[in-house]
């Protein structure tokens, strides 16, 4: 299995590093870098969006939360999609319209000042940094599973190694074709697990549902189609609500997202491209349900983690005597023992039950792709932020020498991938979507309410955006900090997700800001603004 | 054919010129009432989820429960929606399209 894995990833790598090769020679100017000279297509750029977009998170982590709780993971799906329609209405056109490389362009263009620069620019790194870490979390679950003679470290660190290769040399343009080879490949692969599953049930729903309805999970038979398998207790309620709202509004503050709208030539490619995001990425959210429940149903919870076979299960039942009955049992029965259940694990391990090895290889494979691609969006979005906003526009004022800006943007890049690194081997527990989920609560709160009333509200000023970046930001950090992901049960905040309150926090902060010190240069500055955005004279070209 | 800057006065007038504010109104009309729409549909499911957890519970189309169905709903009501956009941007398109080029025929050319 290893070998297969190792060709079919090979195949990969080496087509995205021809492409690299090739854009290279087109990445020599910042707008070459950042931007791809603006000139992908609607439809290319809507197929790198939802490359972009489906992540490690959707793949691994989604499938598996259907997996383990149902219903209840899909709420993460239908989020996620409908999230789309606020990027269409207000922020797609207006977007493509006003900026140039990055959303402080935007929240600056009638905003001045290298304060707004420099928060927008650290509240993109701290996003896209916890991105990286649900990303690196799930290549490092696949690498155990596949190779279980290399460290998850290890891998970890050849997956940065190789997304910073792409960034460094290829810039936006190589990125863009990876990630539309990769959604090309990513959606044949959902499809064909769906069938897939759906031929295990001869092509009847009611016998998937039926079966889906009953699934034995720890000697309860359990309906994995009602909700509330993962949302209950007094909090249940708020936790979905808060999630929900991050999950829907976060999409509007994702800076790699974002920035996709000024790779094309106009507005209405803009649109275009949200368009056919929104049809791939519908279709692809449709078939995390299969996956989840088909993997319930044909593999079993139980048999969702890291595998421990021959050797290396009889010295982990050695290791712990209190289980060796049931442990040698579980050995004697499947061939191996699961001594930990791990979510992340699911769609792999669905493919190994419905074909066997190769698929096993292929689907792993195409995970990998899926992280890599991922991964060098975030990367080339963070090192944009850092050296277009923090260093060309605050250290230096935006004078300064070319050059030295594309060197110091790849330098971040680096640096970025460095600390996501670091910590996702602190974090490698946890599920991916929610670790993603988090991020979006963070975008959702500090960049979406100062974008969207950068927009659109005339008397929005500097003062507002900086306090409502300032609130949403630290609000939706301090209350990870104080959450039971990481405080536990004695946490003195009690939802999972930060947005139910950090959101409003960033609209209350922005709004307050806004009132108490007006702007009478950003106030005059709106009508060009409006002009610019709604007919794109004057836009960047 | 050059291009000159945009005044800040020329802008002003661009954007009170009866052309622009009938666009300006024209996505109003469609995008604020879509945004309620969506906003409003989207949060009824966590808030129904969280608050009538029996109702949603309930079996309705074979095994799938209420939950799932209107959970399903929503990528028909996105994509429904995301068509209707379409549709009535083209609109937008054409109106933003003159604007553009009364700007250019009139501000932007320099004699020569």
């Amino acid at each position: 299995m290893t070998q297969s894995i190792l060709v079919m990833f090979g195949v990969f790598m080496g087509i995205t590093l021809v492409i690299t090769y090739w854009a290279s020679g087109q990445s020599q100017t910042r707008r070459g870098f950042y931007t791809a000279n603006r000139r992908i297509g609607g439809l290319q750029n809507g197929w790198a969006i939802a490359g972009d977009y489906m992540s490690a998170a959707s793949f691994l982590g989604i499938t598996g939360l259907v997996a383990f709780y149902g219903f209840d993971g899909f709420m993460y799906s239908v989020g996620w999609l409908v999230a789309y329609l606020a990027v269409l209405f207000l922020v797609a056109e207006p977007m493509r319209n006003t900026g140039k490389y990055t959303i402080g362009d935007v929240i600056s263009f009638r905003l001045h000042g290298r304060s707004v620069r420099a928060i927008a620019a650290i509240s993109t790194l701290a996003i896209t940094i916890f991105y990286l870490i649900a990303q690196m979390v799930g290549a490092g679950a696949v690498v155990t599973l596949l190779l279980p003679g290399v460290s998850e470290i290890v891998a970890i660190v050849a997956v940065g190694v190789l997304m910073l290769f792409y960034v460094l040399f290829g810039g936006m343009l190589a990125t863009t074709w990876v990630q539309i080879i990769k959604a090309g490949l990513l959606l044949f692969t959902a499809v064909l697990l769906t069938l897939w599953v759906l031929a295990r049930f001869h092509f009847s729903l009611p016998a998937f549902l039926d079966a889906a309805a009953s699934v034995r999970i720890d000697g309860h038979s359990t309906n994995l189609l009602n909700p509330g398998h993962f949302y209950r207790g007094p909090w249940g309620a708020f936790n979905l609500i808060s999630l929900g709202v991050a999950l829907v509004l976060g999409t509007a503050g994702l800076p790699h997202i974002l920035m996709r709208f000024f790779t094309v030539p106009s507005a209405k490619a803009a649109r275009t491209s949200v368009a056919w995001a929104m049809v791939l990425i519908g279709v692809f959210y449709l078939t995390t349900s299969f996956i989840g429940l088909g993997a319930a149903t044909i593999v079993g919870q139980a048999h969702i983690g890291q595998r421990l076979y021959a050797g290396r299960a009889i010295a982990y039942i050695a290791r712990h005597p209190d289980q060796a009955r049931e442990l040698n049992q579980t050995l004697e029965h499947n061939g191996y023992v699961v001594p930990r259940r791990n979510s992340n694990l699911t769609a792999p391990l669905l493919a190994e039950s419905l074909g066997g090895p190769l698929l096993t290889a292929f689907v792993a494979a195409v995970a990998f792709a899926t992280i890599l691609a991922v991964v060098a969006g975030l990367t080339i979005t963070a090192s944009t932020a850092f050296a277009h906003d923090l260093w060309w526009n605050v250290v230096y004022n935006g004078v300064g020498d070319e050059r030295r800006n594309l060197i110091v943007a790849r330098a971040a890049a680096v640096g970025v991938g460095a600390i996501s690194i670091l910590c996702s081997v602190l974090l490698h527990r946890f599920n991916v979507a929610f670790l993603v989920g988090l991020a979006f609560a963070i975008a959702a709160s500090a960049n979406a309410p100062v974008i969207l009333l950068a927009l659109i509200w005339r008397r929005f000023s500097r003062v507002g955006a900086i306090a409502g970046m300032l609130c949403g930001l630290v609000s939706s950090l301090a209350l990870i900090a104080l959450s039971p992901v990481v405080m536990g049960k004695g946490a003195l905040f009690p939802l999972d997700n930060p947005g139910i309150v950090s959101i409003p926090l960033g609209f209350l902060g922005a709004i307050a800001g806004a009132l108490l010190a007006p702007d009478r240069d950003a106030a005059a500055m709106f009508n060009q603004l409006q002009v610019r955005a709604n007919t794109g004279i004057g836009a960047e070209v | 054919m050059q291009h000159r800057q945009i005044t800040p006065a020329e802008w002003d007038a661009l954007a009170t010129s009866p052309e622009f504010r009938g666009l300006i109104r024209a996505r109003r009309r469609f995008v604020i009432p879509a945004t309620i729409f969506f906003v409003a549909y989207y949060l009824a499911l966590p808030v129904l989820l969280g608050f009538a957890p029996e109702l949603m519970r309930r079996p309705v189309l074979g095994p799938l429960s209420l939950a799932y169905c209107f959970a399903l709903s929503q990528f028909a009501m996105a994509w429904i929606l995301l068509l209707l956009y379409l549709w009535r941007a083209r609109g937008f398109d054409v109106r933003a399209a003159v604007i553009a080029k009364h700007e250019r025929e009139t501000l932007r050319e320099v004699a020569p």
